[in-house]
C-alpha cells in the first residue's frame, strides 16, 4: 500500500472541497482497501465520508423511493418500501458480496466499485483502465468473465455490481452534490462505456459526491425480480443476471423494463427486449421471443462465447418468473 | 491377535470427543506459525518475477532502499550464495530444487526474486512494491497437452491392446483435469531467528524433521541439530506443507542478513505460486469388456505437469492397476515439464485424479451395458491386489456399496437418464467406489507418567486439522489407564521424537502405533516396579495379570488389590517414569493395504442454465478402526466438500502467454462456501479394525473421502442430464 492522509469530513461542504482538492472518498472501505493494498489504487489522501448524513431512505412526493448514498446494502434490501416496491433492488442486494460486506458496503461504493478483471487488479498486467496506453491483457487473455456487450478495443472489464443492474433496469438516477451544487444524472448515463478512455468510468466531476440514488415513482405497480447465474451459488460475481420489472394488465405487457448483469462493460439496459414485450400478451413464447434479442450486439471473445446463449437463457428465465408462466 | 498380553480396556478410543484444543483455536489463543511473539522481529516481503520464463537483468532497489524502517533488499545479485547440499529421505522430487536468488534465471511466473526487510510490516510491503525488476522475458512453456513429455513410467500385464481389440464391448475415453491449489485457511509463513550458527523456525509445515528442519539444514549446510522448528498448530494445510518451499530459505537467508530474526507471511496471491498446487493432467483410458461387463483389458496414457526443474510424481497409476479384476493392463504415466513451480500432493493425491477416470469409466460402461453401477463393480471385485499379486489386508468395498446403497436408497433411481425433473432442475443420482493406498512409516512417540499420575505424550506430528491433539490422548489413554484429562499431548518441535509427514494419511497409523507402543511400555514399567516392590499391595503379581483403569493398577480378576500410579511413584520417590516408543511397518509388506468407500449423490441440474447444485451426498467407508468418531467426521464431511469443489468449482487458471495465474485469489478461485454444501452423511463400517495394517488397527481416513465424490458427482450429472463431462471441473459451459 502506497502511504496516504486521512481526513474526516466534518459535512457534505467539506467533502466536496476535500474532493476537489484531488482527496478521494471513502464509505465502506470494502473495495477501495483492497485496491490499494493491491497498490491499484494509490490515493494521497482518503476523505472518510462515512459520518455524513447521506444515511437515509425516504419516499419522494411522486412516491419514488431516494436511498442515500450511505445506506447500507443489508439496510438497503431489508427497507420495507424497498422490498414492497421494487424488490427487484432488494434480490440484487441480498445475492450480492457477503452478509459481512453488505452490512459494511455502502450504495453508493457498491456503484462506485471497479471491475473485477483480474488484470486491472493485478499491478503487473497490461491495462488501458489502470495504466492507461498500456494494452489490454484480457482481450487475448483469459476473459471468461469479461463482456460480450459495450467492449472497446481498449478495454472489455464488466461492471461487477448487481443492484446497478436493477437501477438501471429501473431508470433510477443519481444525485450529485458538486463545488456547483447539485445535480442529477441519469443512471444509464452515470457509467461511462469504456470507448477510448476506459480509464473515464463515470460521469463524476472533480469534487463531486454521490448522495443519493433515487428511482422514480413508476406510473403502473410492478412486479420485479432479480436472477443471478453464477458457478457457486453464493459469494461470487454473476456470470450473467438479469432484473426484470413488468406491469401486466389487460391481458397485455404495459411496462417492461429489463437489465442485464455479467455481460455488459455497464449495466446493459435491455431496450429491444422491452420494446419486443410492449403490447403483448404474456406467454412462454413472447418470454422466449423477446429473450432471443438480448444478445443481438454481443460481441463474445475467447472465453466468454457461452455468454451469448446464458444471456439469452437468463433473461428468459427471469421473464417467465416475474411475468408467470402461462 | 496382539502382542500385548495385558491388554487394556479401551473406553477413550472409539469415542466422539471433542477437540481438546478447539477451545485454544476459537478463541484465538493457538499460535500459528506467524503469531510467535520473537522479541525484535523485523518483516520479510517478497517480489515475484512478473515473467513466465527469461532472465534477471536488472534489480533497481534505490526507491526501496531509501523507504523509512528498510533494511535490505535481497536478490541473486547480492545474495550470499548457498551450499544446497542434497536431502535425500525428503519429499523433495528428483531434479535440482529452486534455489533462491543464487542466478539470474526466472523458471516460472512469481518466482520469489527479491526479498524486502523492513522494521515494520507496512514499510516492507510498500518497499516491495517499488522494486524494479527488468527481464530478457522468453516465452514460457504452458501447455500440457502440446508440451513435449519426459519418458513415461509403465506399468503392464497380460496383453491388453489384444485384449482390447478383441474385446466385445469397447470405451475410449479422454478425461482432463483443472490444476487445484489447495488453499488452506493460514497462508504459509515462517519467523527465522540466528543465533550464532543455530537457526530457529517457526514455521507452517506438515513435517517438522523431514520437512523444514533437514532441509533448512541442508539448504545452509549446516547440522541437522543446529535447526530447530516449531510448530504446534497448522491452520489446514492439505498438502500444501509437505515440504519446505523457496520462501522459508528466504526468510533465513533474511535473517542471516540481517541479523535480525524475520517474519515472512506469504500473501494469498503468493501462495498460488510458492507452495505446489494438484498438478493438471490428461488421462485417456480404453477399457474393454465381456457382454456381462467382466473387464477384460485397460489401457491408459496419461500425462501430468511438473515444474522444469523437478519432476514431481504421485500414486495417479494406483487405481487404475489395482482397483477392479482386469487381466490385462497397460499404463503410460509421463511428466510434463512446464514452466510452472512445482505440484506437490493434495488431498487424496494421485487417487482423487486416477479414481475418477476408473469410477467415470465403470459408470459409462455399465450404462453401455444396461447393468446397475453398483452391480458392475461387484462383478469385477478382485481376489487380491492384481498389481502385487498380495492379498488386501482388508477390503470391505462389498459392503461399503450394499451399506450406501440401503442407506441411500439407491435402487429406487430409475437408471434413464433425465428422467426425473423437479421444475426446472433435472434431477440424477451417481455413485462411485473410493480408495486410498494409505501411507504407514516408521515413527516415535516419548510418554512420561508424572508423579501426580497425570501423563505428557509427545512426537514431533502435526495437527493441520484431523484431530491428531484429540486422537493421540486417546489412544494413550486406554493404553495408560488414564483418563483423557489426565493425558497431555506435545507436538510439532524437532526436539521431540521424528514422526514421518503429516500426510498420506499415516499420521494415525504411524504415529498412534508409536504413542500405543511408548504408553504401553511405560505402563508395564510402572506395573514392573509395582510388582517388584514390597511396599505395593500388587508385590509379587504377575505383571500380565495387571491392568490400570484411572490412573490405578490393579488385578484384573480383583479390583479390590491395586493402586495408583501417584501412589507407586511417591513411595519410590520417583519423580516421573518414561520411555521412548516406537513403530515401523515391515520393510516387505505381507499385504496390500487400502481404505475403501462408496460415495452416493443426488444433483440437480438447471436444464437450461447450466449450473449443478449437490442436493445431498452419502459415504461409507472402510477404514479400520474409528478413533475418534467425531473427528472421523470432521474429515470425512470435509473431504466430500473438497470433491465437490474439484467436481465444481476449483481450476487455477494460467494465462498461456505469460504464465501468470490469472485467479490467484479466492475471490475468483472458487472453493464451495456453505450455500454449496447439502446434506451430507458419514458413515463408517462396523467393526473397523484392520490388524494387518498396523497395531491399532487404523486404515487412514483422511484421504479416502475426497476420492470418488468428482466421480459420484459427475455420474450422478449424466444420470440428470445424459450429458458425459469428461473434464473437471464442470462448468456451465459444458452443460449448456
Ligand atoms: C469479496 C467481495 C465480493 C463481492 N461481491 C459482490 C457481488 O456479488 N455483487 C456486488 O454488487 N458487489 C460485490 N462486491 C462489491 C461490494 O458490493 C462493494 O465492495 C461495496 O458495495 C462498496 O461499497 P463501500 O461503501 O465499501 O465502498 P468503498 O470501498 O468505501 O468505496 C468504493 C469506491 O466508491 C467511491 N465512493 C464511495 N462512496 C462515494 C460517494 N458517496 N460518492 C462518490 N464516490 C464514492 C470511493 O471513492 C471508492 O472509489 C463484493 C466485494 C468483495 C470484496
Amino acid at each position: 500500500m502506497f502511504p496516504f492522509t486521512y481526513t474526516k469530513a466534518a459535512d457534505t461542504r467539506a467533502a466536496v472541497a476535500a474532493g476537489q482538492r484531488g482527496g478521494r472518498f471513502i464509505a465502506g472501505g470494502t473495495t477501495l482497501v483492497d485496491l490499494m493494498r493491491e497498490t491499484v489504487e494509490r490515493p494521497d489522501t482518503v476523505v472518510d465520508i462515512s459520518g455524513l448524513p447521506l444515511g437515509e431512505i425516504t419516499t419522494t412526493r411522486s412516491g419514488g423511493v431516494r436511498i442515500g448514498a450511505l445506506v447500507r446494502m443489508s439496510d438497503a434490501a431489508a427497507d420495507r418500501r424497498v422490498r414492497n416496491t421494487f424488490p427487484v433492488i432488494s434480490q440484487a442486494l441480498e445475492l450480492s458480496a457477503s452478509a459481512q460486506l453488505r452490512n459494511m458496503a455502502t450504495i453508493g461504493g457498491n456503484i462506485m466499485q471497479r471491475t473485477r478483471c483480474t488484470y486491472f487488479r493485478d499491478v503487473s498486467a497490461a491495462c488501458n483502465k489502470r495504466a492507461p496506453g498500456s494494452g489490454c491483457a484480457a482481450l487475448e487473455g483469459f476473459n471468461r468473465s469479461h463482456a460480450i456487450l459495450g467492449g472497446s478495443s481498449q478495454c472489455v472489464a464488466t461492471h461487477p455490481s448487481d443492484v446497478a443492474v436493477a437501477f438501471a433496469a429501473l431508470e433510477a438516477s443519481v444525485h450529485l452534490l458538486g463545488p456547483d451544487g447539485e445535480r442529477g444524472v441519469p443512471f444509464t448515463e452515470f457509467l461511462l462505456r469504456p470507448g477510448n478512455t476506459p480509464e473515464r468510468e463515470h460521469a463524476l466531476r472533480p469534487g463531486e459526491l454521490i448522495t443519493a440514488v433515487e428511482i422514480p415513482a413508476h406510473p403502473r405497480p410492478l412486479r420485479s425480480g432479480y436472477l443471478k447465474v453464477r458457478d457457486r451459488q453464493s459469494y461470487e460475481f454473476a456470470l450473467t443476471s438479469a432484473a426484470v420489472a413488468l406491469h401486466l394488465g389487460g391481458g397485455v405487457v404495459r411496462a417492461a423494463k429489463v437489465a442485464a448483469g455479467g455481460v455488459g462493460t455497464v449495466p446493459w439496459k435491455l431496450t429491444a427486449v422491452e420494446q419486443r414485450l410492449l403490447g403483448e400478451r404474456p406467454s412462454d413464447r413472447l418470454w422466449t421471443a423477446a429473450a432471443a434479442v438480448a444478445a443481438d450486439d454481443a460481441e463474445p471473445l475467447a472465453h466468454n462465447e457461452f455468454k451469448v446463449e446464458l444471456l439469452k437463457r437468463t433473461v428468459e428465465r427471469q421473464l417467465r418468473v416475474v411475468g408467470g408462466t402461462r | 491377535m496382539t502382542r500385548q498380553p495385558n491388554r487394556q480396556p479401551q473406553k477413550a478410543v472409539g469415542t466422539p470427543q471433542s477437540r481438546v484444543d478447539g477451545r485454544l483455536k476459537v478463541t484465538g489463543q493457538a499460535t500459528y506459525a506467524a503469531d510467535h511473539d520473537v522479541t525484535g522481529v523485523a518483516y520479510g516481503v517478497m517480489v515475484d518475477a512478473t515473467v513466465g520464463r527469461g532472465r534477471i537483468t536488472g534489480v533497481d532497489t534505490r526507491a526501496a532502499l531509501d523507504q523509512p524502517g528498510v533494511r535490505a533488499v535481497l536478490h541473486h545479485g547480492n545474495a550470499p550464495r548457498l551450499p544446497y547440499v542434497d536431502n535425500p529421505g525428503s519429499n523433495n522430487p528428483p531434479g535440482e530444487r529452486l534455489r533462491v536468488f543464487q542466478d539470474d534465471r526466472v523458471r516460472f511466473f512469481g518466482q520469489p526474486v527479491a526479498v524486502v526487510v523492513a522494521d515494520t510490516l507496512e514499510a516492507a510491503q510498500h518497499a516491495a512494491s517499488l522494486v524494479t525488476v527488468t527481464y530478457a522475458a522468453e516465452p514460457p512453456s504452458t501447455d500440457l497437452t502440446t508440451a513435449p513429455a519426459d519418458e513415461p513410467q509403465r506399468y503392464a500385464r497380460g496383453d491388453a491392446e489384444a485384449a482390447w481389440a478383441a474385446a466385445p464391448v469397447k470405451l475410449d475415453l479422454a478425461f482432463r483435469f483443472s490444476r487445484n491449489h489447495h488453499n488452506p485457511m493460514e497462508p504459509h509463513a515462517t519467523i527465522a531467528r540466528w543465533e550464532g550458527d543455530t537457526l530457529t523456525l517457526w514455521d507452517k509445515t506438515q513435517w517438522v524433521v523431514g520437512g523444514t528442519q533437514q532441509e533448512l539444514a541442508s539448504v545452509f549446510g549446516i547440522p541437522q541439530q543446529s535447526v530447530r522448528v516449531i510448530s504446534p498448530f497448522v491452520g489446514g494445510a492439505f498438502g500444501s506443507g509437505l515440504r519446505a518451499w523457496p520462501h522459508v530459505t528466504v526468510a533465513a537467508l533474511a535473517a542471516r542478513v540481517t541479523g535480525r530474526p524475520v517474519k515472512l507471511v506469504l500473501s494469498r496471491r503468493q501462495l498460488y505460486f510458492g507452495t505446489g498446487h494438484r498438478p493438471a493432467y490428461t488421462y485417456a483410458l480404453k477399457l474393454g469388456s465381456d457382454r456381462r461387463g467382466r473387464l477384460a483389458a485397460s489401457i491408459q496414457d496419461i500425462r501430468a505437469e511438473t515444474s522444469s526443474y523437478e519432476t514431481f510424481t504421485e500414486a495417479v497409476m494406483g487405481p487404475g492397476h489395482m482397483m477392479y479384476r482386469t487381466p490385462n493392463v497397460r499404463q503410460a504415466y509421463a511428466t510434463v515439464p512446464l514452466d510452472v513451480n512445482t505440484p506437490i500432493w493434495m488431498r487424496g493425491p494421485g487417487y482423487a485424479t486416477g479414481a475418477h477416470v476408473v469410477e467415470c469409466a465403470m459408470d459409462e460402461l455399465a450404462h453401455e451395458l444396461g447393468v446397475d453401477p453398483i452391480e458392475l463393480r461387484l462383478r469385477n471385485e478382485p481376489e487380491t491386489d492384481e498389481s502385487s499379486g498380495l492379498p488386501f489386508s482388508s477390503r470391505r468395498l462389498r459392503e461399503c456399496l450394499a451399506t450406501g446403497a440401503r442407506e441411500f436408497g439407491w435402487h429406487r433411481r430409475n437408471p434413464a437418464p433425465r428422467s426425473t425433473r423437479d421444475g426446472d432442475w433435472l434431477v440424477g443420482t451417481g455413485m462411485a467406489a473410493a480408495v486410498y493406498d494409505f501411507g504407514r512409516a516408521p515413527a516415535q512417540a516419548h510418554a512420561r507418567i508424572n508423579a501426580d499420575g497425570t501423563a505428557l505424550v509427545q512426537a514431533a506430528t502435526s495437527d493441520m486439522g484431523p484431530g491428531t491433539y484429540t486422537s493421540m490422548p486417546q489412544v494413550a489413554a486406554d493404553a495408560l489407564g488414564l483418563t483423557m484429562t489426565t493425558v497431555e499431548f506435545r507436538l510439532g518441535d524437532s526436539l521431540m521424537p521424528p514422526t514421518p509427514p503429516h500426510g498420506g494419511s499415516m499420521t494415525m497409523a504411524s504415529v498412534g502405533s508409536a504413542v500405543q507402543d511408548a504408553c504401553d511400555k511405560v505402563r508395564r514399567q510402572a506395573i514392573t516396579l509395582a510388582v517388584n516392590d514390597a511396599r505395593s499391595p500388587l508385590h509379587r503379581v504377575n505383571p500380565d495379570d495387571v491392568v490400570v483403569r484411572d490412573g490405578r493398577m490393579h488385578v484384573k480378576n480383583d479390583p479390590t488389590r491395586g493402586e495408583t500410579y501417584r501412589q507407586l511413584l511417591g513411595r519410590n520417590q520417583r519423580d516421573h517414569l518414561e520411555v521412548i516408543g516406537s513403530w515401523g511397518p515391515p520393510e516387505q509388506s505381507r499385504y496390500s493395504m487400502h481404505a475403501f468407500g462408496a460415495v452416493f449423490t443426488e444433483v440437480a441440474v438447471d436444464d437450461r442454465l447450466g449450473l449443478v447444485r449437490v442436493r445431498r451426498m452419502l459415504g461409507v467407508y472402510d477404514a479400520g478402526r474409528i478413533i475418534n468418531p467425531k473427528l472421523a467426521d470432521s474429515q470425512a464431511l470435509g473431504g466430500m466438500v473438497g470433491g465437490i469443489g474439484q467436481a465444481l468449482l476449483e481450476h487455477t487458471v494460467t494465462d498461456a502467454r505469460d504464465g501468470r495465474i490469472v485467479n490467484a485469489n479466492l475471490a475468483d478461485y472458487l472453493v464451495p462456501v456453505n450455500a454449496d454444501i447439502p446434506d451430507l452423511r458419514a458413515i463408517y463400517l462396523d467393526g473397523g479394525n484392520d490388524q494387518n495394517a498396523d497395531p491399532i488397527g487404523v486404515k487412514g481416513l483422511g484421504e479416502v473421502v475426497i476420492v470418488g465424490v468428482a466421480a459420484a458427482i459427475t455420474n450422478a450429472v449424466f444420470h440428470a442430464t445424459g450429458r458425459r463431462i469428461r473434464e473437471l471441473p464442470i462448468t456451465a459451459e459444458a452443460l449448456l
